[in-house]
């Protein structure tokens, strides 16, 4: 509270200096004062300068929260807290394993299946689409964004779970129950219906960016492709080659999204902390396990184990985000290379 | 700008110098509860004029925050532990007591077109369910029990919540206590290590479950089963009766088990003895400071807890709460007056 009354009161100052600074018949001397430097920019530029280390503060603070208060559990479970399987808040004992197991296997299959759909769709829409259709299709794709996850979950409930059992499921079982993806008694609930629902929501998200990208591609390019005789397929895949590092940025804020979504998944998961491949099996996600046990986690050692749980999930969104980053770099470096 | 500044801190201003200053209760804890505490509350607001404000955070928070002391007033579906106990006295040099208010039971529904109402389950039955090791509906052991009922040949699919919840603890809390199988494997918990099964979140999310697959079996609580009108099964209780749950069968429960209250009322009313008694049954209770620093409002506590004690618990069964016994009443009764005035 102190900190955030305090935020407020420097927002304060700061605008009352832009509003004095503002005002014309001042301006002109104060400018002359400082030798040609505007005191309006001088001003905006500390305000800036200060939202920017309020973010780089927050991340800080919220790490060594986060350190300090899983030092407990930390001290207790050392690397087994990764390297385990059994998570039994009656016994106390914790490891985080299956739930790392869960978050991955969910938004990577999740992201296997959206990124090829989105792809289409935001290609259709930036080279292919009549105008009208675009504009109809972009909206509908940007209203699924807008869906509130809690929906999506009631939705897998109520619709996707009874379905997935009483026909995709045994379907799937019968014909391909040789893989190991298909195998165990169709659940309805399950690893299955959490990736379809993540498909679902980090769809939108890629669609939307990759279209954006895609559009902002110059026309001349195209044009220019064109008047060398290119097919339409060489000429998309011109686009694609500029659109790349745009295309895996909107990647990974799907998988970003995937990997924290926790509302919907833990409705429709089956919350079950268990290794499978299998997707008809039930599995466990690791912002799941927080939100499910945090409310009522008593003990020290368990409150303190879930949150090593979120200081692993920050992590792996870390990771994630530095790996995609990485090839963002590597992607443009060599497009401008080729140039 | 500054005119709409000015006014919006005029109008604070003029409603805050119009409210006059009210004696305001916090209190925080168990969701199950909810209901008829708000219920109470209002009710009490409007008689009185002494506000309270309860956040149902879940019965964890509930004691975390009382141990903190950042609120007045607790409240719980599972009694504090001694160490717990210890925490407050150690921090606040004042013991906490425990009030039932209200009851509630854990009722077992089901899954089964053709099955009806009033399956009958053994407490081995169940514990082996929820183990696993019975799979099928036509078990002998589950038809040996239902002669008068056809059971299919079809698996069980176990439902559970799958977050931390006093529904939970008491349900485990009464498979520990009528089955050593569970005690050593699984024990009591908010939230356990499931030996098999799907969770589900809240009571809803259980019920949502059973209601869509056939053949499945799940725990809610009874509040929440006669809300939906879902089939429940009757549980074979101590003196080897099968009950169904029902507020007079739960009320019964506390009574079966008057003697064996303890006097800080910290008791789990599983497995209750009296002929009619539910055996899945639960006491939910207020934590109050023995010594409130602010004597007002401990003064404005004990009244609404007499009062809770009379006229508030004919509002139970409205809201699907089982009402508390004449012999717990009394022992509360006695337990509010140990709460210091001066």
């Amino acid at each position: 509270m102190q900190i955030i009354n305090l935020i407020k009161r420097k927002i304060f100052k700061q605008q009352a200096g832009i509003i004095s600074v503002e005002a014309p018949a001042a301006s002109f001397s104060i400018k002359n004062l400082l030798g040609g430097k505007n005191v309006g920019d001088l001003v905006f530029q500390n305000f800036l300068r200060f939202f920017a280390s309020i973010l780089l503060l927050i991340v800080v603070l919220m790490v060594i929260q986060m350190v300090n208060q899983s030092m407990p559990s930390i001290k207790q479970f050392g690397w087994n807290f990764i390297k385990n399987n059994t998570w039994d808040p009656v016994k106390e004992e914790y490891s985080a394993w299956p739930f790392i197991f869960g978050t991955l296997y969910s938004s990577l299959l999740a992201l296997l299946i959206a990124l090829p759909l989105s792809l289409g769709v935001s290609i259709f829409l930036s080279e292919f689409a009549p105008r009208w259709l675009e504009k109809i299709v972009s909206l509908l794709v940007e209203l699924l964004a807008a869906v509130p996850s809690i929906v999506y979950g009631l939705f897998g409930i109520f619709v996707l779970a009874p379905w997935l059992r009483t026909t995709i499921e045994p379907a799937l079982g019968n014909k391909f129950g040789f893989l190991p993806l298909f195998t165990g008694p169709p659940y309805g609930l399950g690893m299955f219906a959490a990736v379809i629902i993540l498909v679902v929501m980090i769809l939108p998200i890629i669609t939307s960016i990759s279209r954006d990208v895609m559009k902002a591609i110059p026309v001349t390019q195209r044009e220019a492709a064109y008047a060398l005789g290119a097919t339409k397929w060489e000429v998309v895949k011109i686009i694609l080659g500029g659109a790349k590092s745009g295309i895996v940025g909107a990647t990974l804020l799907g998988l970003g999204r995937a990997v924290g979504e926790t509302m919907a998944v833990t409705m429709v998961i089956g919350n079950t902390p268990q290794i499978s491949y299998s997707l008809f099996e039930p599995g466990h996600t690791m912002a799941s396990v927080i939100a499910n046990e945090f409310s009522e986690a008593t003990s020290t050692l368990h409150v303190s184990s879930l949150i090593e749980i979120s200081l692993l999930l920050f992590i792996i969104t870390v990771i994630l985000n530095a790996a995609a980053r990485l090839i963002v770099w590597g992607v443009t470096k060599k497009y401008k290379g080729r140039k | 700008m500054k005119r709409v500044l000015l006014m919006i801190v005029g109008i604070i201003a003029i409603l805050s110098s119009i409210v006059p200053a009210q004696l305001k209760l916090n209190g925080a804890g168990a969701t199950f509860p909810y209901v008829i505490y708000s219920k109470w509350f209002d009710l009490y607001h409007q008689k009185t004029g002494i506000e309270f404000n309860y956040q149902s955070i879940g019965s964890g928070g509930g004691i975390k925050q009382v141990i903190e002391g950042t609120v007045d007033f607790g409240a719980t579906d599972a009694f504090m532990n001694e160490q717990q106990m210890g925490e407050v006295k150690s921090k606040h040099k004042t013991s906490i007591l425990h009030i039932p208010t209200v009851m509630g039971a854990v009722v077992i529904t089901y899954n089964l077109p053709g099955v009806g109402k009033g399956l009958k389950l053994t407490p081995e039955v169940l514990s082996d369910i929820y183990m696993g090791i019975i799979k099928k509906w036509n078990d002998s052991k589950i038809t040996s029990i239902n002669k008068d009922k056809k059971l299919p040949n079809k698996d069980i699919f176990v439902a559970h919540r799958s977050d931390g919840s006093g529904t939970t603890n008491i349900f485990t809390g009464y498979l520990t206590k009528v089955s050593g199988n569970w005690k050593s494997k699984v024990g009591q918990g908010t939230s356990v290590n499931w030996p098999t099964g799907v969770g589900a979140k809240g009571n809803e999310g259980v019920a949502g479950i059973v209601k869509q697959t056939e053949g499945a079996i799940g725990y809610v609580e009874l509040a929440y089963a006669e809300k939906n009108g879902l089939p429940y099964a009757s549980i074979k209780n101590k003196t080897g009766n099968f009950v169904l749950p029902s507020f007079e069968s739960v009320t019964s429960a506390a009574s079966g088990f008057v003697k064996n209250i303890p006097s800080d009322m910290r008791v789990e009313l599983l497995n209750a003895d009296g002929k009619n008694s539910y055996p899945i049954s639960a006491f939910t209770w207020l934590l109050v400071y023995k010594n409130m620093p602010d004597k007002n409002k401990a003064k404005a506590l004990v009244d609404f807890l007499k009062w809770s004690m009379k006229d508030g618990q004919n509002y139970a069964k409205g809201l699907y709460y089982a009402p508390l016994p004449k012999e717990v009443i009394k022992l509360n009764e006695k337990k509010i007056a140990e709460i210091s005035l001066k």
